[in-house]
């Protein structure tokens, strides 16, 4: 452990929702009042724990990774960012850290550049922590490009003289020679966004924490900026990386942490971890509700959505190659011509994968189901959003993205694929011969 | 091995600070168990951390010049908006007070005198004013990178320092024109206090900038307050009035004032009229003190989580 830069000790995290008005004043006060007098917090639910006795046990040092049996009670307004994450860094890592909304990322990587202060619990740190929660900051419109690097390398921690003899580094870096003495105010968001990251890059600090900053720029400066970062640990720095980006941790990371609702869920080798997120970011319900649609008195509306397997039984997930359905339950409220209903594809970018129509027909009142079936699938492991249209005469009545996903997770034996994540969105095997000519 | 880290923790002792100086952190192997920062959830009201600030003071000069610059580009007039400001508010007071309800002024020429008391509440209103909002105002930045949140506030006193310089050169100017025109009045030894008192008046609208911007990021009234209270606190002080005037009956309400025997130094040591007292002085100088001191402890206890609460 000789060689670990930071290490997070038990850190718990408490955030107090809703809005502060003339309410919390009198509550405040009332509390400080009872507090003088001795008596108990008087807005304490019946059940619920003290608060002196919620910091002496928090404060305790539990030394387990996931202490769940400590839950600590919480006021109606108050939510746990971080329960209890204990992480050790060593010196020279990028670790990746990844989770849902609202897991803690974002929240430990404010407690470790000292933005926020942490409920209980302790980090400590070896070397100077540089913060890139986001690009830009600090940066005054009306100064000139020069200007902002100095004023943004100071706010980073730099000295006048580290930014003087690292000046036209950056410069060349963000590739704004020519603009170098125009306000940045008349800059484009790219050039703001690329002279903002160069000020970061070229911060030396030992230990480097990133969050999401690269969803900016080009293709080619993405790879500049991560480029950059993978040398800043060559040289033996640290770096903490949050991104929603899978594909940019798997490239980045030699090592990662994956939170949930605060707590640590694994940590380790980066492939091992995504794949558990990928497996926890699954739904936990088999099958979709769908939301009715907006249009008033509609012919009729889909209700559930559920992806199964040749079976017919609701599953997570299908292996690539498998045969696969999916199955729609709507209600027609009166006789419907020409109705069709169509079933699309797309991957989490958004782009249309494809789409499939049923033959038109005319139906009456009633409550049906479709299947929508294929005999096998050959899409790369991933998760693809599902689009729902009911339509009739191709006038479409209800329109549902995002219906439900289909899920495609490894692959079964005696199909002749390598790999199935990173290497495309269609697997479909090509008829491949070898012959000795 | 936690339990070995745990044991280790309690025999060795740590200081909760950090070092920036990449030279000054030694091979990992060397010193396994020495830290440069620990974060922990509290520390004591007096953990100030000052020496971060000192660290930081490029940092701080940038801020100075930052709003020095920002603040003018884009106006025609530039920092010459500093001498309008003083020139018209004296012109008005010494139409309304001096000409109008005839207040007296020691036997001073009125532009003088306003001119002296303007300059003086000018630099501590605007101080005062301006750091209250430390927190609310920068927020933004405060919630994204850690430096030490007193070097916004410093810069700001420093960056009124520029302007109060502007409005003292004209000053003097006046000071010299009335002078060689043969008027009543007398600088003296006194002046060599200038520095002191800019001194004092900075450190108390710092120290009472910094209350209140510590009392604001829960409840913003007091904000509020501060925008008015200022203008009202002016009457509370000889800035268009001499101490000499007021009664033996209020005259300890405006001595409480610890801005009174600042503005009426000021006067005294350029015009020569009006009341020095050393003691006034140290008073002032004594409750400045103890107000910044407040201040610092506050807003440093503030700082630590006030992003949540903001």
């Amino acid at each position: 452990m000789s060689d670990s830069v930071i290490e997070i000790d038990n850190l718990w995290k408490k955030y107090c929702l809703g809005a502060f008005g003339t309410g919390t004043l009198r509550h405040d006060f009332n509390r400080w009042w009872h507090r003088v007098r001795g008596k108990p917090d008087p807005y304490t639910k019946v059940g619920q724990v003290q608060k002196s006795e919620v910091r002496s046990r928090s404060l305790e040092p539990t030394f387990d990774l996931c202490p769940l049996t400590s839950e600590v009670p919480l006021g109606d307004d108050e939510i746990w960012a971080l329960r209890g994450v204990s992480i050790e860094v060593k010196q020279g890592e990028i670790l990746g850290i990844i989770g849902r909304n609202g897991a803690g990322k974002s929240t430990l990587l404010k407690i470790l550049s000292r933005v926020t202060a942490p409920t209980s619990g302790e980090v400590r740190v070896k070397g100077r922590i540089a913060s890139l929660l986001e690009v830009g900051t600090g940066f005054h419109p009306e100064l000139t490009g020069r200007e902002n690097i100095f004023l943004n390398g100071a706010i980073l921690g730099m000295t006048k003289a580290e930014i003087w003899s690292k000046l036209d580094e950056i410069v060349a870096f963000a590739e704004i020679e020519k603009f170098l003495d125009t306000p940045v105010k008349r800059y484009s968001s790219g050039m703001y966004v690329r002279l903002a990251f160069a000020v970061a890059a070229h911060l030396e600090p030992e230990i480097l924490l990133v969050d999401e900053v690269l969803a900016v720029g080009d293709a080619a400066f993405q790879k500049k900026c991560l480029g950059k970062m993978s040398d800043v640990a060559k040289q033996g720095r640290t770096v903490l990386f949050v991104s929603h980006n899978m594909a940019v941790v798997r490239k980045l990371c030699n090592g990662a942490i994956l939170l949930d609702q605060g707590r640590k869920v694994l940590s380790g080798d980066t492939g091992v971890v995504l794949q558990k997120y990928v497996e926890n970011g699954a739904r936990t319900e088999l099958i979709y509700k769908i939301p009715a649609p907006k249009e008033e008195n509609p012919p009729g509306w889909a209700k559930t959505l559920t992806v199964e397997d040749s079976t017919g039984k609701p599953t997570f997930a299908i292996p690539v190659g498998q045969p696969w359905q999916v199955r729609v339950r709507f209600d027609i409220a009166r006789t419907t011509e020409s109705f069709i209903i169509a079933l699309g594809l797309r991957t989490t970018e958004d782009f249309v994968l494809r789409t499939s129509w049923s033959e038109a027909r005319d139906l009456e009142a009633g409550a049906y189901e479709a299947v929508f079936r294929e005999e096998s699938i050959f899409l790369g492991s991933g998760h693809y959003p599902i689009v729902i249209g009911l339509s009739t005469h191709e006038r479409p009545f209800h329109y549902v993205e995002n219906a439900g996903v289909l899920d495609i997770a490894g692959f079964a034996e005696g199909i002749n694929l390598v790999r199935v994540s990173n290497v495309g969105v269609l697997l479909n095997p090509l008829r491949t011969e070898i012959r000795k000519v | 091995m936690t339990d070995k880290v745990e044991t280790l923790y309690k025999n060795l002792s740590f200081i909760g600070k950090s070092r920036r100086d990449s030279q000054e952190i030694p091979s990992p192997v060397a010193t396994a168990e020495k830290w440069d920062l620990i974060i922990r959830a509290k520390t004591g009201w007096f953990d100030l951390h000052l020496s971060d600030l000192w660290r930081y003071r490029d940092l701080t000069l940038l801020f100075v010049w930052r709003d020095f610059v920002a603040q003018y580009k884009q106006t025609i007039l530039g920092p010459l908006w500093h001498l309008i400001q003083p020139l018209f508010t004296t012109a008005l007071f010494t139409l309304v007070f001096s000409r109008v309800a005839k207040l007296s002024t020691d036997r001073l020429p009125p532009v003088l005198f306003y001119m002296a008391g303007v300059s003086c509440w000018n630099y501590f209103a605007e101080c005062l004013n301006r750091t209250s909002a430390t927190f609310i105002q920068n927020a933004a930045i405060f919630g994204k990178v850690y430096f030490p949140r007193l070097s916004v506030p410093v810069s700001v006193v420093l960056s009124n320092i520029i302007k109060f310089a502007i409005q003292f050169a004209l000053f003097l100017v006046f000071v010299g024109f009335y002078y060689s025109q043969g008027a009543a009045i007398r600088p003296n030894i006194y002046v060599l206090l200038t520095p002191v008192l800019l001194l004092i008046m900075a450190a108390l609208g710092l120290g009472l900038g910094i209350i209140v911007s510590s009392l604001t990021t829960k409840y913003r009234d007091l904000q509020v307050l501060v925008t008015f209270g200022v203008q009202l606190l002016m009457f509370v002080t000889p800035v268009i009035y001499p101490v000499s005037m007021l009664s033996q009956q209020y005259r300890w309400l405006i001595l409480a004032n610890p801005m009174t025997a600042l503005v009426e130094t000021f006067r005294y040591s350029f015009l020569g009229a009006g009341t020095f007292d050393l003691w006034h002085l140290i008073y002032s100088a004594g409750v400045t003190l103890m107000i910044l001191c407040i201040g610092v402890v506050l807003f440093n206890h503030v700082e630590r989580t006030f992003m949540d609460t903001v």
